[in-house]
């Protein structure tokens, strides 16, 4: 594997808004694709997929109230979010040598069980790799123009923004950011 | 002219999800929220709350921000995606 070449090539980055379902495996393809196709030879690949859980945290007394959470609804600001997921990937590339990512993110109502976001990062080695992934969902969490809303069964109420989204970046405030 | 999208919870309790206003000199986000509450309607002081985060052209900026015409602005609550 030649890291040396690699590393010198601009990352590979994607970001997708949509409200359809995506194929991990067919994203996972096509994102090795897009590596041999320049030539790339990657050594890690992080792939994160965060799901519409049964019950959403800060609602549970209204679970009581409103009985099963049934799905989410999620609302965007079109012309700022996937710029927004851009310029995180982009202040990634300039920490990490990593060499290319793919995130996709779903709006509109999604059922639990449901995936909601896609994060892949393939790297020459797995420290970045997880570094990249883990950097992009702290900062598309607490930056990117999305809000969910809890559908319950009987009522609907919008998700409350988490504290402990916004203390997850403390980790990454280095000299360097 | 400006345009002013509202989104999430705060689209909801405004009732709108798009106004314009007529852009003026010297405008800052906190003159033109001001020159809403000129109204005489209650529900702009909504826009006073901390947490409602303000975006130029897609971009958060403070409040002190100038704004040009033409310019876009976005209110929205705290982002909860991902």
């Amino acid at each position: 594997m030649d890291i040396n070449n690699a590393s010198k090539l601009s990352p590979l980055v994607s970001v997708v808004i949509q409200s359809s379902t995506f194929d991990v495996p067919a994203e996972t393809r096509l994102l090795e694709k897009a590596l041999a196709d320049n030539r790339i030879n990657m050594g890690a690949l992080a792939t994160f997929t965060g799901s519409v859980r049964g019950s959403e945290t800060g609602a549970s007394d209204d679970a009581a109230a409103y009985g099963e959470l049934l799905a989410l609804d999620i609302e965007h600001y079109p012309a700022m979010t996937q710029l927004t997921i851009e310029a995180i990937a982009l202040k990634a590339a300039q920490r990490w040598p990593f060499l290319a990512c793919r995130v996709i993110h779903r709006v509109g109502r999604l059922a639990v069980g449901e995936p909601i976001v896609l994060v892949l990062v393939a790297s020459s080695h797995r420290k970045e790799a997880f570094a990249v992934c883990e950097f992009i969902l702290d900062y598309l969490k607490t930056a990117a123009p999305f809000w969910k809303k809890a559908i319950f069964e009987q009522g609907e109420q919008w998700v409350a923004a988490k504290v402990s989204d916004t203390e997850a970046l403390d980790k990454w405030s280095l000299p360097s950011l | 002219m400006i345009k002013i999208l509202f989104f999430a919870r705060l689209r909801e309790q405004l009732g709108t999800r798009e106004c314009s206003v007529t852009w003026s000199d010297n405008m800052t986000v906190q003159s033109l929220i001001n020159h809403l509450l000129t109204n005489n309607d209650d529900k702009w002081q909504l826009l006073l709350a901390d947490e409602v985060v303000v975006a130029i052209n897609q971009q958060v900026v403070g409040r002190d921000a100038r704004i040009k015409d033409g310019d876009e602005l976005a209110f929205f609550p705290p982002v909860t995606g991902g």
